[in-house]
């Protein structure tokens, strides 16, 4: 009886595994909020177990920055790389690190942890 | 808490686990062992691994999974299990997820530790700036910040001090230690005219230069931001390593249920023994090595050649060069130095360079500034001065009639002699002028646009590396082939027009990859069109982003150097994932049980140490990177 149960158990689970991992859910995009003045747009980023949105989209053109905060404690996430602009910097638990972002080229720029684990992307059009 | 804390807490708190695992097979028991081993454990879950957890939450929650989601699994399920045994007085094995959490946060710190190393070089090359300068403003010496310093600026820099930015001297003479920039070991010596770089050490006299480049513009600045470029780029190898947190993980914990369902259902294994089978293939299947293999190869393989004046853009430019076949030149001014000087002179030499020099120090062409630059002392004056266009120029000198250029220019004919040593000259696709005055010809002089002095080895070391070089050259067949004889290159191709570089760079591609390695500034085209274009630079006015590689020092034996340079960090990529992997592919069936039957197992605690060892070895590895000997080093 419970070898019956543990296969119902087990093969369910991994049924939950494959449809909540590989299965399609949206990710979470976002855009940037713009000044009043329209001389300068902002988007923040929560980072923990992942970014928070995954996706930003900026405006060409106008100065934009990126606001990171960190809540997640792990080590993994502790750096936040953007290789187009080789910027690498790293974000100190719990502090606001703001990031400056060249809006001058339109593209999809990728950013990623340290360990490039998890990743997110920067839109700009 | 930081890794570091988190480790020591963990650590303190397994000790007592540690020794209770290693006495229990002599039949020593510790008291109070299992509700000892309840509390110590609580801690470490409450103290060290409650990140790890947070981490497997949140992400879990985005649908994403890494190697915080095995660890928090893998120990969460060992810990629950063993609280559910000691409530139904069945053996525990709390230690398995204390020592699990302690292995995994030891392979951090080293990690850590490590990652902060590989990372020196930048950080080292940056903090190389001048913090002040002292600019003459209305002819008196202030010190400004070098934030303050604008273009145009009169800078004096005494010995010793640090020149701050880039410009020309306009006084002084010093020699200048540039070796923190360029890498060239040897000083440089500086005067009226010459350029500096910023972050250099002014060593033996007093300068005063115009600063031409500030702030970002700098050689430095420029540097620094192609380093940390590099640094962060991927290499095509490591696509491979891109998507494997959010595959592999979730496939691992597939991996374990299903090991865990074999134990258990089809044999009949205790319901404990199969869950520890599962824990340990969730641990030993953790891909952190993985993704630290190619990142810190790069960092410290870019950060190395940085040091020895080569630029590396990126990742993908290593993994081309090891696919490399030929290497071309552009001759002028990359092989040779890009101007012509006196080679030969047949007869007096003295007299006959005086001679020249003074009929053709009025003269603007490159040969005669050559003849010029060649001739000792002063120069006798010159009246009626003509130049013939496509012959020569004739003057009169001390009263009689003097020419240099084209024999026919004058009214003699070359000896016998003169005839000779004219056809050997032009031979060694030298140009030969003739140097008359009355009514002989006193002597000739041959002139060549000569190969620099490391143009023979670099060629050579190349061929030593089974590189074809190739020189590319508008000059004709004959002059080409003499030059090319003179320093070791088998294979020209020539009279090729400037805007036609590139496409000799295609048609050589048709038997390889080719680099291409010209002056950054008129070989655009062909620097782009090569697989890896490498740009020479001197001074301040390199062309940083023309090529794949730029090398700060005007020397080619650079080139080879750059070659084995990406080699070994290509291959260090390469063997850090393979041994990334080695961990994970042999450690998996061995932690799920398979071959158990010989009596070969891996415990949960044991695959944490094997993963901690994993991270650490790859690290340690590419640190090493700044060790390997290199042939061409110098």
């Amino acid at each position: 009886m419970a070898h019956v149960i543990a296969t119902v158990i087990g093969l369910g689970l991994i049924a939950f595994i494959l449809w909540w991992f590989f299965g399609r859910h949206e990710a979470a995009a976002a855009e940037a909020t713009l000044a009043a003045d329209a001389q300068q747009q902002t988007a923040s980023v929560i980072v923990d177990g992942g970014y928070q949105p995954e996706v930003v989209t900026l405006k060409q053109g106008v100065p934009a920055t990126l606001q990171f905060l960190r809540k997640d404690p792990s080590a993994c996430l502790d750096r936040v790389v953007f290789p187009a602009w080789g910027i690498n910097r790293p974000l100190p638990e719990n502090q606001l690190e703001t990031i400056e972002i060249d809006t001058s080229q339109p593209g999809e720029f990728e950013w990623a942890c340290g360990m490039d684990m998890f990743h997110g992307k920067v839109i700009i059009k | 808490m930081t890794v570091t804390k988190r480790f020591w807490w963990s650590l303190g708190l397994s000790v007592p686990l540690l020794v209770n695992m290693l006495l229990m097979p002599l039949g020593v028991h510790l008291p109070g062992e299992a509700w000892g081993q309840l509390i110590l454990t609580t801690l470490v879950m409450a103290l060290s691994a409650r990140p790890f957890l947070h981490t497997a939450w949140a992400a879990f929650k985005h649908h994403h999974a890494n190697m915080d989601t095995l660890v928090a699994i893998g120990t969460l399920t060992a810990y629950l299990y063993s609280l559910y045994a000691l409530a139904t007085h069945r053996p525990v094995f709390f230690e398995s997820a204390a020592l699990v959490v302690t292995f995994v946060l030891l392979g951090q710190v080293f990690e850590e530790r490590m990652r902060n190393r590989a990372s020196d070089a930048v950080s080292k090359l940056g903090q190389l700036q001048a913090k002040t300068a002292t600019v003459l403003r209305n002819g008196q010496p202030v010190a400004v910040a070098l934030a303050q310093v604008r273009v145009g600026d009169l800078i004096q820099v005494k010995p010793g001090e640090k020149i701050a930015v880039d410009g020309t001297v306009v006084a002084g003479t010093s020699t200048v230690n540039e070796a923190m920039v360029t890498g060239e070991s040897l000083p440089v010596t500086k005067q009226a005219g010459d350029t500096v770089i910023g972050a250099t050490v002014n060593q033996t006299g007093t300068l005063t230069f115009r600063a031409e480049k500030v702030g970002d513009d700098t050689l430095l600045a420029q540097i620094v931001a192609l380093v940390k470029k590099a640094q962060t780029s991927h290499a095509p190898i490591q696509k491979l390593t891109d998507q494997v947190a959010d595959i592999f993980v979730p496939v691992v914990l597939i991996v374990a249920i299903l090991t865990f369902l074999a134990w258990y259902v089809v044999l009949a294994a205790p319901f404990a023994t199969a869950l520890i089978y599962a824990v340990a293939v969730v641990v030993i299947a953790c891909p952190c090595a993985l993704g630290l293999a190619t990142p810190t190869a790069l960092m410290v393989g870019t950060g190395r050649s940085a040091k020895l004046g080569i630029l590396i853009k990126d990742g993908e430019v290593l993994e081309q060069v090891n696919r490399l076949k030929t290497v071309a030149f552009d001759k002028t001014g990359t092989l040779t130095n890009g101007q012509p000087i006196v080679t030969d002179v047949v007869g007096n030499r003295q007299a006959v360079l005086r001679l020249a020099a003074a009929l053709e120090q009025a003269s603007e062409h490159p040969l005669a500034q050559a003849i010029v630059a060649a001739a000792p002392g002063a120069l006798p004056p010159v009246t009626d001065f003509t130049a013939v266009q496509g012959q020569g120029v004739t003057g009169q000198i001390a009263g009689q009639a003097s020419w240099v250029g084209q024999p026919a220019l004058g009214p003699a004919t070359l000896s016998a002699e003169q005839q000779m040593a004219w056809q050997r000259l032009e031979k060694e696709a030298k140009t030969v002028v003739a140097v008359g005055q009355g009514s002989q010809v006193v002597g000739l002089i041959a002139l060549q646009d000569t190969p620099k002095k490391t143009t023979a080895p670099a060629i050579a070391a190349l061929k030593a590396q089974g590189l074809t070089p190739v020189m590319i050259t508008g000059d004709n067949q004959a002059v080409a082939e003499a030059i090319a004889h003179q320093v070791g290159i088998d294979q020209v191709v020539a009279q090729v027009l400037p805007a036609e570089k590139a496409t000799v760079v295609q048609n050589l591609q048709a038997h390889g990859p080719v680099a291409f390695v010209g002056d950054g500034i008129n070989d655009a085209p062909a620097l782009t069109t090569a697989d890896v274009g490498i740009a020479m630079g001197s001074g301040t006015d390199i062309a940083i982003d023309a090529g794949g590689i730029v090398l700060v020092k005007n020397d080619l034996r650079d080139v080879p150097l750059a070659i084995e340079l990406s080699q070994k960090t290509f291959r260090r990529i390469k063997l850090n994932l393979f041994w990334a992997f080695i961990y994970n592919v042999l450690g998996l069936p061995i932690a799920a049980g398979l071959f158990a039957g010989v009596g070969l197992t891996l415990s949960p605690e044991l695959a944490g140490l094997a993963m901690a060892f994993s991270s650490l070895s790859v690290v340690t590895s590419s640190v090493l990177l700044n060790r390997v000997p290199l042939v061409n080093e110098r």
